[in-house]
């Protein structure tokens, strides 16, 4: 995962390369840690909702920000909750 | 001591005698057994994500539980054979619940320059990782 950024920072950046960067997406910090959330709970939908993707899928954490642990956790209570019928195993 | 959560989906035409007759039966089973009933949450009817059976929606019902173990298997043979539920499933929660007081009095103990420090590591991490990429091309 961390080569993909990488080629994507170096395509962007072109000659530049080195600088940091300065003109690479910033690394997002997820909702997660920002509301510490140490407990992430299957029957809370809301929250496990906003890392569903619209068509159902758990979104990478890539694109959320949230650590492996914190993506360990949540994967586990989306489909928790997915037996339960509180999230869609797919939306069409 | 271990906790758990039961929670089970009955079929939305249950009658409510029913429903109620089965909670206070899992009920016995869990003090029969030495096991505590420490919350009930009755979320009642509420539309399933997807169709279960012939169903579009059911009703929810949540055990929090505490106990030695013995009981769960107890209540989830009572749920499998029990008609009307639709769906049920138990979660042992302490692990969990433990591994979250632990973050949270960690963070409590070691406020803000704790975290200054762990954002920095991780810039550092980054940097060095895209020299190394540049170094290879």
């Amino acid at each position: 995962m961390a080569e993909m950024e990488n080629d994507d920072r170096n395509d962007r950046n072109g000659r530049t390369g080195r600088g940091g960067r300065s003109g690479g997406r910033r690394r997002r910090v997820s909702r997660l840690s920002a509301e510490k959330i140490d407990y992430i709970d299957y029957k809370d939908v809301k929250l496990l909702q906003s890392f569903v993707a619209d068509n159902g899928k758990i979104m990478p954490r890539r694109l959320t920000g949230v650590t492996a642990m914190q993506q360990r956790k949540l994967s586990e209570a989306i489909k928790r909750a997915r037996t339960l019928a509180l999230l869609p195993f797919t939306k069409y | 001591m271990r906790t758990y959560e039961i929670a089970f989906i009955a079929a939305p035409n249950t009658a409510d005698g029913d429903l109620t007759k089965l909670n206070s039966q899992i009920e016995q089973i869990i003090t029969d057994r030495g096991g505590r009933i420490a919350k009930l949450d009755n979320w009642g009817r509420r539309k399933l994500a997807y169709r279960i059976g012939k169903f579009d929606e059911g009703i929810y019902t949540f055990f929090h539980v505490e106990g030695s173990g013995q009981e769960i298997a107890e209540v989830e043979r009572r749920l499998r054979v029990t008609d009307f539920v639709i769906r049920h499933l138990t979660v042992r929660t302490d692990e969990d619940l433990k591994r979250a007081a632990k973050l949270r009095a960690k963070r409590k103990s070691s406020a803000a320059p704790r975290s200054l420090d762990e954002d920095f590591d991780l810039d550092l991490d980054l940097e060095d990782e895209e020299m190394m990429g540049d170094g290879t091309k």
